[in-house]
């Protein structure tokens, strides 16, 4: 009797499961998928702020693209490679997704790629860092749009090693992205001439660093390394704030997001030199765009919320130009197309999923320079993208060096 | 320079000290639920989000209604004292005869319905408090600098608990207390308002964790999630101490945030879970805790 009501619910089950691909061939939207960080540590960074940025791309764009209607759908990835992946494959499963923005977190996206590839998805990641995504963990459906952990090393610590700072302490996040950001940023001080002191890992999310903070000066070396993101960042200079670390160290913040500026304050984020893919006040176009988001959130954009608008736009341009959201012909538009607008001037995506772009060397004003509210950077060098992201590395077996 | 296991004394001796200001959070956490437990049976687990709340009272109590510092160490744990009493009022109190299961499961989603809410409204970057003035700057200790702000929190925290500590184990209201946790019913029929101190109870538990709270902004970034990593380092260490007992949370509580400093010296990736590691061990050999009764 057990047997037969288990066959029955297993036999529902299949039906249902062979249903839902018609369903999906119905419906002849454009569908734009949003997978971030909605509620943890990073949800400032990208976020709500991030799906409202999206939506404005997808209205700019006038709602439709080959005259059908673009929908989106959004979900919370808390932080879990595995919430994240399974998401993005229902999504492909049964709401026919055509593009997928990856929010931030970069294991939560190497996990993201591996389905892109397999269900053949556009994939852009937006608030992620980490290089491997265009590297090792490559796919041909994988577009990384914002920056990765190579272009903030080289701006960063070139900026630093040039300017005097040549022995390096790193205090890393324990995750993929800190080590590849310690790594990355290793290494452009090693080429600069620089020595690489040593580097201790800290737990995500710890709770105090001042014990590695007294690790770090405990090294003797003039440069702190922070390869840690979101409130790590900022509980770890404001920590080394507090115990007189600055005065002894130049702290170095490898990955920085204006929101983390505008929490800790100029007083104790001043003179802090990081590197941005965009910033508010750069030009008027950027200004602009600036305003409507602040209408609309009550805060300056981050990079990341430049970029996802600027992701969303040049899809859609791909897909107009391609005749169809076939996968395989949206990707090669977007490889083919130059990218002007607020975000990036003349940028493109190369082989290897990389949107080369202009970055930006950045320094924190003093309290004294800064003259109106979220007047927090002043531009200390603009890198080429070539200059920035460097070249083709030859570890992705599709983009041969 | 000396060194001791390859370790300079110094570093060591420098952990020591940090790892009894993170142990002071500990011990002052740990004493709120402890006392909680011991007297209510209830396992508190929006003990993080009340925590929270207090830096939030302290951080807003000055952007909004311009209340320093030296208040708000007073406002701030009055303030989320009596939201905890409402809570119980309203929610816990028909909890008691029930499962501890039950207790948990509400405490918990009121700890995720209260950072939810913050969430929702301040987002995840956080709100920096500024240490006080009278407590800028650092002492020189010889063999490291300590700002002058964490050693104060240490002299709050000892304060704090071993006052704690002695209301309850060597005044009379402290008997009454511990008289209602054995046999609740006959005390009442001795004339004690029973379900007055219950509630007394849960407010002063709660307000310990929001002067941590308040204690803890300054060094810190305000925010919604600050709790909720913490408030499970802190079970861990009630349960090391034994659950329920005061005196085994206080030594606990300080111990473990010193192990966790040396560790932090030795192999810092294992930093965050060495607490977890000795709960194992304690649950292994001393089921009950290091302090608590078989």
């Amino acid at each position: 009797m057990k047997l037969k009501t288990l066959a029955q619910g297993l036999v529902a089950v299949l039906a249902i499961a062979a249903a839902t691909p018609a369903a999906r061939a119905a419906g002849n939207d454009v569908v734009i998928g949003d997978i971030d960080d909605l509620s943890g540590v990073y949800a400032d960074v990208l976020g709500a702020g991030g799906v409202e940025a999206m939506k404005m791309a997808i209205a700019d764009f006038g709602g439709t693209v080959l005259g059908r209607k673009i929908t989106t759908l959004v979900a919370d990835h808390q932080n879990k490679p595995d919430i994240g992946a399974s998401k993005f494959r229902e999504w492909a499963d049964q709401n026919g997704v055509n593009l997928v923005l990856g929010g931030s977190n970069t294991g939560v996206n190497i996990a993201m790629s591996k389905v892109a590839a397999a269900k053949k998805v556009p994939f852009i990641v937006i608030g992620a860092g980490g290089a491997s995504l265009t590297n090792e963990d490559c796919t041909a459906y994988s577009v990384h749009y914002v920056y990765d952990t190579t272009a903030l090393a080289n701006g960063t610590a070139t900026a630093i090693v040039k300017s005097g700072g040549k022995t390096w302490f790193y205090l890393t996040a324990d995750y993929a992205f800190g080590t590849q950001l310690q790594n990355a940023a290793s290494k452009v001080v090693e080429a600069n001439g620089g020595k690489n002191l040593g580097a201790v890992r800290v737990p995500l999310g710890a709770s105090d660093f001042s014990s590695f903070l007294l690790q770090a000066q405990g090294s003797g070396a003039q440069v702190l390394g922070l390869s840690n993101a979101g409130t790590d960042f900022s509980n770890s200079l404001k920590a080394a704030n507090e115990f007189g670390i600055t005065r002894t160290m130049k702290p170095a913040a490898l990955l920085v997001f204006i929101t983390e500026i505008h929490a800790l304050g100029l007083p104790t984020a001043q003179g802090l030199y990081l590197t941005d893919g965009w910033y508010w006040d750069l030009n008027d176009e950027t200004r602009a765009y600036a305003k409507r988001f602040f209408a609309k959130m009550g805060r300056q954009p981050t990079m990341d919320h430049a970029g996802i608008y600027s992701a969303t736009t040049s899809y859609l341009k791909a897909v107009k130009a391609a005749g169809s959201t076939d996968a395989d012909k949206v990707m090669a538009e977007l490889h083919k197309m130059k990218i002007n607008d607020m975000f990036a001037k003349g940028g493109y995506i190369r082989a290897d999923g990389v949107m080369v772009h202009t970055m930006y060397v950045m320094q924190v004003k003093s309290p004294q320079e800064s003259k109106y509210p979220w007047d927090y950077y002043k531009v200390v060098k603009q890198m080429s993208g070539e200059e920035a992201f460097g070249p083709i590395t030859g570890l992705c077996p599709i983009a041969p060096k | 320079m000396t060194t001791l296991f390859g370790v300079p004394v110094a570093a060591i001796l420098g952990q020591l000290v940090l790892g009894l200001v993170n142990g002071s959070f500990y011990a002052m956490l740990s004493l709120g639920l402890a006392v909680i437990f011991g007297l209510m049976g209830v396992v508190n687990f929006a003990h993080g989000a009340f925590y929270m709340l207090g830096a939030f009272a302290a951080v807003l109590g000055l952007k909004w209604l311009g209340i320093g510092y030296w208040p708000a160490l007073l406002l701030a744990p009055l303030a989320i004292g009596v939201l905890g009493v409402i809570v119980e009022r309203l929610f816990l109190r028909h909890v008691y005869r029930l499962d501890p299961l039950y207790g948990l499961l509400l405490t918990f989603g009121l700890a995720l319905v209260a950072e939810g809410s913050l969430h929702e409204f301040f987002g995840a970057s956080g709100q920096s408090y500024p240490v006080p003035s009278a407590l800028q700057g650092v002492m020189n200790l010889g063999f490291m600098f300590l700002p002058k702000y964490r050693a104060w929190v240490i002299v709050v925290s000892v304060v704090v608990c071993f006052g704690t500590w002695f209301v309850i184990e060597r005044t009379r209201l402290g008997a009454t207390l511990r008289a209602a946790t054995e046999n609740a019913p006959l005390l009442q029929a001795f004339g004690v308002n029973v379900p007055l101190l219950v509630v007394a109870t849960y407010g002063g538990g709660v307000a310990l964790a929001a002067l941590a709270g308040v204690l803890a902004s300054p060094v810190i970034l305000v925010t919604s999630q600050m709790g909720n990593s913490l408030v499970i380092v802190v079970f861990a260490v009630v349960v090391i101490g034994g659950m329920g007992s005061i005196l085994g949370a206080i030594v606990s509580g300080l111990a473990l945030g010193v192990v966790e400093g040396l560790t932090k010296v030795v192999y810092p990736e294992a930093s965050n879970i060495v607490v977890f590691v000795l709960m194992a061990l304690v649950l292994i050999v001393r089921p009950a805790g290091l302090f608590g009764r078989e």
